[in-house]
């Protein structure tokens, strides 16, 4: 049971050896979030916004399964089909099996991390079905064959010479290319091609409203709009958290998405879909894949209010320092970190530790989910079900003999300043995490205990 | 009033001056202080690690040395917060206790003493680290997050010492990237956070970096120390307690 639980830390190490591409990814990101900050201090009713969005996202997690009832009676009634998937496999081989049925090899996919947390373009390209992500970061990095980075801005790791030896590699761009407009011009030649032949299309779901049977699709390209519009079948994926109770809540979360994610007051398209068009297909593919699992912790099930705007990300500091990919899950950063142990323990052991408990994710989240206290929550479920290296467990022990014996913490003490004035080598040395980068304190010759003795004890 | 000064084990090993401007500092406010000789450590290394199982014996000696006073104060806010969230133990009522009367320096200060005037003079450019346990945590000071009125509780301290000159940072609350185990575990991000966060004081001209917490502190002083600078840091009470 017992494994290492350092590949965040690994992964980190790689990423900080260029020290400029980590400068830059740094202030990319602090640039969203400060203008992330300029759009909600124009709002007065920030914090009010935010309470009401968690107050509706409280409601939802308490009656989940009567409002996903309610919404699958109302889609069926629009015309829309209605397919649940209990995972990741069946998400998949529902939608596999849509694809068949439609006579199609392939298909245009809008952005869904859905989809990335179940694999589901590995899985359709095995099967021989050709996949084309339209969101214009997620087919960047597609063609890299990469997964996504960050969940609002997929590329965001990527600069625009990386994008321009991409473009060139795979859409026959001039070689060198950075401009931007020439760039976007080529990735959209390429994408309209995609979009005028492709027979199915699949989007991702922001919100579900259980009162009307409609979703709501928002993205700043237009993308998921293109595709489902001119495709004859169109398959929305979705997680089960994503439902709403009425569309008069969809203002709160309008509102707040955007602004969260990248300092927008709204997305450039917000899509309403209720029914297909005549002659048109419309399914919907509800998953679960571990959702009840987590709907059934109380210290953990908050995390399923998550509306994806990244803001999160965007603020936490060791995410601007480590990139995305460090986090080795679908979901990166501070959110993605408390959701992926419950996917898999055992190889997200590490992500709850990649944090320093500052809490300014805790803060940002507009539907006031409480981050950084179920980081520390989920240290302790790891640690205690034994999913921390050995190692660190018997280091623990004995700092926990030490700290706990005021004996033995003065002798330790002592020894330890004793250690660093006299013989400093013996920390000051490569094997020494701390020394590497910084200096170490310079120890007094008594603690303040024994000043304390000595000066104010009559 | 009674108060029983906490000092964390780092603080009592490492910087032994913190502890006695602390101590100082109270007593000249006219605070009958007592410092418990068998304190240790809060836990919260192993806390924060996932070992919170291994705290027990941690907690019994905090509740044995601190049942009883008035108050509890101590010269860190991640330790502070640390006891204030997680403090249990055998005597859970004596623990729970605890957990209502404990108070970060600054904090007892403003909020307690309401403190409004400190003989106290530091001629220098000072910048203050917002540590985070302390300022979201603790609510020692509004959040960049938050749509909310500004206000901090160290400020308000630190406008009370004379000709000091309190420089305004880029990024007023950004991490320092100390985070406990995390310095050692996640070295290479935790020194690069450090890095960029001296580097934010520098580009501003401080003469030196204050707070309210010593391991913040302690990562940054590390980093600058490694960089020849000379630039130092000074907990919070040691300027306020400081005197030409």
């Amino acid at each position: 049971m017992n494994q290492p639980t350092l590949d965040h830390a690994h992964a980190a190490i790689e990423f900080n050896k260029n020290e400029p591409r980590v400068n830059w990814h740094d202030e990319t990101l602090w640039f969203v979030r400060t203008k992330r900050d300029r759009a909600v201090a124009q709002i007065p009713e920030w914090e009010q916004l935010r309470e009401a969005a968690s107050q509706i996202k409280n409601h939802v997690l308490s009656n989940m399964h009567d409002l996903l009832v309610q919404f699958e009676e109302n889609a069926k009634r629009n015309g829309i089909t209605v397919h649940w998937a209990a995972d990741g496999a069946e998400h998949n081989a529902i939608i596999h099996g849509l694809i068949q049925k439609a006579g199609a090899t392939r298909m245009v996919k809008s952005k869904s991390m859905l989809t990335e947390e179940c694999h589901l373009n590995d899985y359709l390209t095995k099967h021989g079905i050709e996949v084309i992500d339209s969101d214009l970061g997620e087919r960047i990095v597609q063609m890299r064959k990469e997964p996504p980075s960050h969940i609002v801005m997929p590329a965001i790791h990527l600069t625009k010479a990386d994008v321009g030896d991409t473009f060139h590699e795979h859409l026959g761009t001039e070689k060198g290319a950075t401009d931007p407009q020439y760039l976007t011009e080529a990735a959209r030649q390429h994408l309209r091609d995609t979009f005028l032949t492709r027979k199915v299309a699949l989007t991702g779901v922001n919100f579900a409203i259980a009162e009307t049977g409609g979703f709501v699709v928002c993205t700043n390209e237009g993308n998921a709009d293109m595709g489902a519009h001119l495709a004859d079948v169109h398959i929305a994926a979705m997680g089960f958290e994503k439902i709403i109770p009425r569309a008069e809540h969809l203002g709160v979360f309008l509102r707040l998405l955007a602004r969260s994610a990248t300092g927008q007051p709204i997305t450039t398209f917000s899509s309403h879909f209720h029914k297909p068009r005549p002659g048109q297909e419309m399914h919907i593919v509800i998953v679960d894949n571990g959702r009840s699992r987590q709907l059934g912790r109380p210290d953990f099930r908050n995390s399923l209010k998550c509306i994806r705007c990244a803001a999160c990300m965007n603020t936490c500091p060791v995410y601007r320092r480590s990139g995305g990919h460090s986090y080795h899950s679908a979901v990166a950063g501070p959110i993605g970190s408390i959701l992926a142990p419950n996917l898999d323990m055992k190889q997200n052991a590490d992500l709850p530790f990649a944090s320093t408990l500052c809490g300014s994710c805790s803060n940002v989240c507009p539907v006031k989910i409480d981050i950084h206290d179920q980081l520390y929550k989920w240290r302790q479920v790891l640690m205690q079900e034994g999913y921390g290296p050995a190692a660190k467990t018997v280091s623990m022990k004995a700092m926990a003999t030490v700290l706990e014996s005021p004996r033995l913490y003065r002798m330790a003490g002592k020894v330890g300043r004793g250690v660093l004035r006299f013989a400093p080598v013996t920390v000051e040395n490569r094997f020494n995490p701390w020394y590497n980068q910084r200096e170490m304190p310079e120890p007094p010759a008594e603690s303040f205990r024994d000043w304390y003795i000595n000066n104010k004890k009559a | 009033m009674k108060v029983g000064l906490f000092i964390p084990c780092y603080i009592d090993q490492f910087y032994p001056k913190v502890a006695i401007a602390t101590l100082k500092l109270l007593e000249k406010v006219g605070c009958d202080v007592d410092y418990p000789l068998q304190q240790t450590c809060c836990g919260q290394p192993m806390a924060n690690s996932g070992y919170e199982h291994l705290t027990g014996g941690c907690n019994d000696n905090f509740v044995s040395n601190f049942a009883g006073y008035d108050y509890i104060v101590s010269p860190s806010g991640s330790c502070t917060l640390h006891i204030k969230h997680h403090l249990h133990g055998t005597n859970e009522t004596a623990a729970t206790e605890i957990r209502s009367r404990i108070y970060e320096l600054t904090e007892f200060l403003t909020d307690v003493l309401k403190i409004s005037s400190l003989e106290a003079t530091f001629p220098y450019k000072v910048g203050l680290h917002q540590s985070c346990h302390g300022q979201r945590g603790l609510h020692l000071a509004q959040m960049s997050e938050l749509v909310a009125p500004p206000y901090s509780k160290p400020v308000q301290l630190l406008n009370l010492v004379k000709d000091l000159e309190l420089i305004q940072l880029d990024r007023r609350d950004e991490c320092c990237g100390f985070g406990g185990t995390f310095c050692v575990t996640e070295e290479a991000v935790s020194a690069k956070m450090g890095k960029d966060r001296v580097a934010d004081h520098l580009r501003h001209g401080v003469h030196y970096i204050t707070g309210v917490d010593v391991s913040c502190l302690m990562h940054l002083e590390g980093i600058l120390k490694r960089a020849n600078s000379n630039v130092q840091v000074k907990h919070i009470a040691e300027i306020l307690t400081a005197t030409i």
